[in-house]
């Protein structure tokens, strides 16, 4: 009953992708922590927090798929859903910290100390309670997507307006989270936390467990995606990504549709955030650089848009490439970064899923031409995606 | 003569752009059931006319009546299409990344909310309909097909039978045989006879072989008024008609 119900909402290829996130949920801390460091299989805490921060950003990506290669929204501000949820979870384990910071209040933060207020902001009440700062993560993105996609899909703004306001306002946000008067810490940022739910953040088995989390809920993001894709809502949103005054005059409220995966994706976003800080430590107001939204795009455009799963490649991919780069040759990183999306976007307008598609679908057409019957252009979904045009 | 009992009613309607009067003072009633053929020139104002009518513009002045009741120049896109109005464009417009059953099961009139459309299930009804559409429109062999390899005059079917899976009341079809064959264009006339059987119709066509085909009631259209209304025979022997096609 359950497997039916499951696999009537996702394809055979997104089915596999969720049981290997699953499947690494729960090997990678095993492995972690029951097996003996000298053991081949033994992976060490360090990487288990660097893969998981690479899942966060693949939950990013995901996300990010759900509006750019499915609705053609291509969004160069998703890093800000991605920070405020990360900002959410900071402010949670910054008053975990309690009285053991450097000054020893039991309530204010360090930097509120240092900046010599007397009282905690109204708007950090609440955040000692994780709970409280879980329902933000997604709450705080949300509402802030459905109030900017509600202006801007109501007044019909797309294309590239829609990528440069979306990149604007990531930049305005960064420079109010640089001030200290916002009361999130100016450009130091929260970080220096000790524990969460009450284990201590640093230590070996929270962080496996971490990152069983983060696998977890990334394969929750691909069955949600995969749910809405194969309804009809899903593809009444491809409808409006390849012909949206179509959609319009068959009866649709294309820009209702809009908002609500839009919001949806900002949610994700938010879950990425707030996944992430704890494995890496900190969140400042860089997480909020137009750079890092528009990196978030290259991942999706290297795994390949409007497939699910292609993003989570293309984010793993790409940041093993950043980690390795950035230590051996840091001078050459942004131009390999640059090069790789001017040859993706050249040759692989699909991405690496595409031309694993391609290939297939060449594969299928030798067979079938061997038979020496006309092959049927019965195509697998989603392989025959329009090019990708910027300004759609 | 009184809105309350037509189709679509016309008064006055006007509108401007950038001091372009793309429509001048024009004046138009479609009765209930009829099919009607507007012609005209470029630049004549066909289009426009389908964008007011369809609320994609909104008139400078005039009245713009549908049903005899509902003022349309109040209502959206999407509103205007819930009230029964479809539109076909001149250029194929056809989901591409679809197929064609997929195409016709968005067209398909029912609930337009997103979250009816989250859970939506097909119904046996709406399978059916489906069916029968793709048999109108001689395409039940290709419904696994991508819309995007289908041929020029098979994506212009496919449309109007996205029309049909809408049931409007009233289809405005602009320019249905534009680059079809002969063949096709005679199919296509045959099609929408068949459809005009049980609504309304307004086509907007060059080919005067095909508007002879359809055999209705001829509208022509100048700088954005009426300049002749008739059968094709006594709209194609008017003196302004002949002139405004040959030029001055």
């Amino acid at each position: 009953m359950i497997t039916q119900w499951f696999f009537t909402h996702v394809d055979r290829r997104g089915g596999i992708v969720i049981a290997l996130l699953v499947a690494i949920a729960f090997l990678v801390p095993l492995s972690n922590l029951l097996l003996p460091e000298t053991s081949p299989l033994h992976i060490p805490t360090y990487l288990v927090s660097l893969i998981g921060k690479y899942l966060t950003y693949a939950l990013l990506a995901v996300a990010l798929d759900l509006v750019w290669g499915f609705c053609g929204i291509l969004s160069l501000g998703h890093g800000a859903f991605f920070a405020l949820g990360g900002y959410a979870m900071g402010m949670y384990l910054m008053r975990q910290i309690g009285p053991r910071g450097v000054y020893a209040d039991p309530v204010l933060p360090d930097f509120m100390i240092f900046l010599n207020w007397k009282e905690l902001p109204w708007f950090w009440y609440g955040f000692d309670n994780f709970w409280f700062a879980a329902l933000m993560v997604v709450l705080v993105p949300g509402a802030l997507a459905f109030g900017f996609g509600w202006l801007a899909f109501r007044s019909r703004v797309t294309g590239v307006y829609l990528s440069i306001i979306t990149q604007a306002l990531t930049y305005a946000l960064l420079l109010a989270f640089f001030r200290n008067d916002m009361g999130f810490g100016g450009n130091n940022g929260l970080t220096d936390f000790k524990d969460i739910l009450g284990f201590n953040i640093q230590a070996g088995t929270t962080r496996s467990m971490l990152f069983a989390a983060t696998a977890l809920f990334l394969a929750l993001a691909v069955f949600v995606s995969s749910f809405i894709i194969r309804s009809k809502l899903g593809k009444v949103l491809v409808g409006v990504r390849d012909a949206e005054s179509r959609m319009r005059f068959l009866g649709y409220r294309v820009d209702r549709y809009k908002l609500f995966v839009w919001t949806i994706s900002a949610m994700m976003a938010g879950i990425a955030g707030a996944l992430y800080v704890p494995q890496v430590g900190i969140i400042n107001p860089s997480e909020f650089e137009p750079a890092n939204s528009i990196e978030a795009v290259i991942w999706v455009a290297v795994g390949g848009r409007g497939t699910i799963i292609g993003p989570i490649i293309g984010a793993v991919l790409v940041n093993f490439g950043k980690t390795y780069f950035t230590a051996a040759f840091p001078e050459i990183w942004l131009f390999a970064l640059g090069a790789l999306f001017i040859i993706v976007t050249l040759f692989l307008p699909k991405g690496i899923l595409g031309l694993y598609g391609s290939w297939r679908t060449k594969l299928a057409d030798r067979a079938a031409r061997k038979k020496d019957s006309a092959p049927p252009p019965v195509a697998a979904e989603n392989v025959h995606l329009p090019e990708p045009q910027a300004a759609e | 003569m009184k809105a309350q009992d037509t189709l679509l009613y016309l008064d006055g309607v006007s509108v401007s752009f950038d001091g372009f009067r793309a429509i001048n003072n024009l004046s138009l009633v479609l009765q209930t059931g009829e099919m009607r053929a507007i012609i005209g020139p470029n630049g004549a104002g066909k289009t426009t006319m389908m964008d007011i009518i369809t609320g994609k513009t909104k008139p400078d002045a005039g009245d713009v009546y549908f049903n005899g009741e509902v003022d349309l120049t109040r209502h959206d896109e999407a509103e205007i299409a819930l009230l029964g109005i479809g539109r076909k464009f001149q250029k194929p417009t056809v989901f591409e990344s679809h197929t064609v059953e997929d195409n016709l099961v968005l067209a398909l009139s029912g609930p337009r909310s997103a979250f009816s459309a989250l859970f939506h299930k097909q119904s046996a009804n709406e399978a059916e309909r489906i069916e029968d559409i793709l048999y109108t429109i001689r395409l039940n062999g290709k419904r696994d097909w991508l819309a995007a390899n289908l041929s020029h005059g098979q994506k212009q079917w496919l449309e109007i039978g996205m029309l049909l899976a809408q049931d409007p009341k009233l289809l405005l079809v602009d320019e249905p045989v534009a680059g079809m064959t002969d063949a096709e264009t005679a199919e296509t006339a045959k099609l929408l006879r068949e459809i005009a059987k049980t609504r309304s119709v307004l086509v907007v066509e060059h080919d005067m072989h095909f508007v002879r085909e359809l055999d209705v009631k001829v509208t022509c259209l100048h700088e954005g008024s009426v300049l002749a209304e008739g059968s094709l025979d006594f709209v194609s022997n008017d003196q302004r008609v002949i002139e405004v096609y040959l030029g001055r």
